[in-house]
């Protein structure tokens, strides 16, 4: 069942399977995947950045988004909590389900969907504000007013990152007194804060220390029993580390998928041999 | 070779340093010359009632300075006023609401009308804002006015400012990064919120700055104020009454009446004053921002 939902792809070993399988096991996935893509394209006037994507991405795992710099593994994170809306050369069409809703769809009350999915980028990008304040802006976005609430989810979820004790005589200072792999922390912290299901992660680790790299990872490990993790990143070791599932993209394209034991290690396609071959 | 090499290189790092010297040395210069040509009028006058006392009356040896201050800093005002909202919103507009075309189609009108000569501002505020003011404005709030008049100078002034201040909002907003809206956005932040608690909150140190050196600009704007504000003593809260801020005090009056004793000095003591004025300015603003910018 789990190496089924893992098996709907688009592409190249589709001629493999008949339509009706397809569709019986698109029927199958939907209780164990949040989130479903289909027919996704994101075009500019110059090209095509994604071209035809179909995912299925299951529950409460850490998914790995493999690929080439500039294959567009960014731009399909950005897809899925439409910050793509914030670029507006980009054209994007196609479906994105969540929980059921198509997130495409206008109207959509986007604050809300956005709260669902927390955003961990490349570098750390905390808000001009005090190291509390980045925490605590979320949950005023959502509304809650009461001081003592706010007080107690922001310990809670400094504590979560290992970052409490570090800031907790400091709260009031600017968050870029932190240092780089601090401020990553309070990224994920204030993410947190605003009770996501999903976690959208794009090379998270990639300006950190090993140190600080392996808090964000074990982090990673403790958090995917509660949460969906879609994780883009270079480093095939910590790829084989994390994924439970990997994705592997080329030039806009989703090339192969499965479980990191068989494709990192036994590739199907020539690309993603010559990739893995390079990378190491 | 080797020492030909190194020649050069001294050389050439002389030449950047003297460079640096003469560049730093004009503002010097200028402030120590502008002070001794002024000094006549210090040594016989005290400088609060240079500043504060508004008799002029030159033949008699009078110099009270306070009727040019009071229309300089009303114009500036006034000219701020009507232009900090506008370029605010307007930059905000065209970089985070508008699609990219408008920008790229407004960046280079905006050059354009930097690029225009104060002259041209003045002749087209002679033909177009004078009139509007006798015509409309003032009789509209029940007041009569020739139009040459202090609002005259401030909208005038302010058409001026816009592209100056405009430019550089846009380009402070430029510099935010995009990874700092998403994060609000992912947050939950509406595309206002972000606004408000991004682009604003960060962009602030730039936007003072450049209000900032929007007021210094149009404090010491000359030609254009000069050919509408109706160049007559008065201190006066009404938009609609003459005034005569220092800049047109100088530019009207140097080279002429040099019979009368220290009424040369009387110049450069108000040349003086604008030069103080706007360092002043500058520095304020500059300490601001370092201030600011550590958020
Ligand atoms: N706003 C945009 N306008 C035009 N082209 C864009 C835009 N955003 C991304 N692209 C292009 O889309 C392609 C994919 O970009 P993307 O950032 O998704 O790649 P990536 O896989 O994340 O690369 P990397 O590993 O280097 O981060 C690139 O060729 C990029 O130039
Ligand atoms: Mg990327």
């Amino acid at each position: 069942m789990k190496q089924m939902a893992f098996t709907y792809q688009s592409g190249l070993s589709s001629e493999s399977v008949t339509l009706q399988n397809k569709i019986e096991m698109a029927e199958e996935i939907k209780d164990t995947s949040v989130i479903s893509i289909k027919n996704l394209n994101v075009k500019t006037k110059d090209g095509d950045i994604l071209k035809n994507i179909n995912l299925q991405i299951p529950k409460n795992k850490i998914i790995v988004l493999l690929g080439p710099s500039g294959c567009g593994k960014t731009t399909l994170l950005k897809s899925l909590n439409r910050l793509t809306d914030l670029h507006k050369e980009l054209k994007v069409s196609g479906q994105i389900i969540i929980d059921g809703q198509d997130i495409m769809k206008a109207g959509q009350n986007l604050s809300a969907m956005r709260q669902r999915m927390g955003l961990l980028s490349q570098r750390p990008f905390p808000l001009p504000a005090s190291i509390y304040k980045n925490v605590a802006y979320g949950l005023k976005l959502k509304g809650i007013r009461s001081k003592k609430l706010i007080a107690h989810s922001v310990e809670t979820n400094l504590k979560r990152v290992g970052l409490w004790n570090e800031v907790k005589d400091r709260l009031k200072s600017p968050a870029t007194s932190l240092s780089i792999g601090q401020q990553q922390r309070l990224c994920l912290a204030r993410g947190l804060a605003v009770k996501p299901t999903i976690i959208l992660a794009d090379e998270p680790t990639s300006a950190l220390d090993p140190i600080s790299t392996k808090i964000i990872e074990n982090l990673f490990k403790d958090l995917k029993q509660h949460y969906t993790i879609i994780l883009v990143t270079h480093v095939l070791r910590q790829a084989l580390r994390l994924a439970d599932h990997v994705v592997f993209m080329y030039y806009g394209e989703i090339i192969e998928q499965g479980h990191p034991d068989d494709i990192l290690k036994n590739p199907k396609t020539a690309i993603l041999k010559k990739y893995l071959v390079d990378g190491n | 070779m080797n020492r030909k090499r190194r020649l050069t290189d001294s050389l050439v790092n002389i030449w950047m340093r003297g460079g640096l010297y003469i560049i730093l040395a004009i503002p010097v210069f200028i402030g120590i010359g502008l002070y001794w040509k002024a000094a006549p009028l210090l040594n016989e006058h005290s400088l609060t009632d240079l500043i504060f006392s508004s008799k002029w009356f030159p033949m008699k040896g009078e110099f009270g300075f306070l009727p040019f201050i009071f229309s300089s800093v009303y114009v500036t005002l006034l000219a701020f006023i009507l232009s900090a909202p506008l370029c605010l919103f307007a930059a905000i507009y065209l970089t985070q609401f508008s699609k990219r075309r408008l920008l790229n189609f407004m960046l280079p009108v905006i050059d354009i009308l930097a690029g225009i000569p104060s002259v041209v501002y003045g002749v087209w505020g002679i033909l177009v804002i004078v009139p509007l003011v006798s015509g409309s404005i003032a009789p509209f709030f029940g007041a009569t006015s020739s139009g040459y008049s202090l609002l005259a100078g401030g909208i005038v002034l302010a058409v001026m400012c816009i592209p100056y201040m405009l430019n550089m909002l846009i380009e402070v907003f430029h510099t935010i990064p995009v990874g700092m809206k998403e994060a609000s956005l992912s947050l939950g932040a509406t595309h206002w919120e972000m606004v408000k608690h991004v682009i604003i909150r960060k962009g602030f140190p730039g936007i003072i700055s450049a209000f900032g050196l929007g007021i210094a600009k149009a404090f010491g704007e000359t030609i254009a104020v000069l050919m509408v504000v109706g160049n007559t003593l008065n201190i006066t809260l009404s938009p609609f009454k003459a005034g005569y801020p220092l800049p047109a005090l100088i530019a009207n009056n140097y080279g002429e009446m040099m019979s009368i004793p220290d009424y040369d000095s009387a110049l450069m003591f108000a040349a003086l004053l604008l030069f103080v004025v706007i360092l002043i300015i500058n520095l304020f603003f500059r300490y601001f921002i370092h201030k600011t910018e550590k958020i």
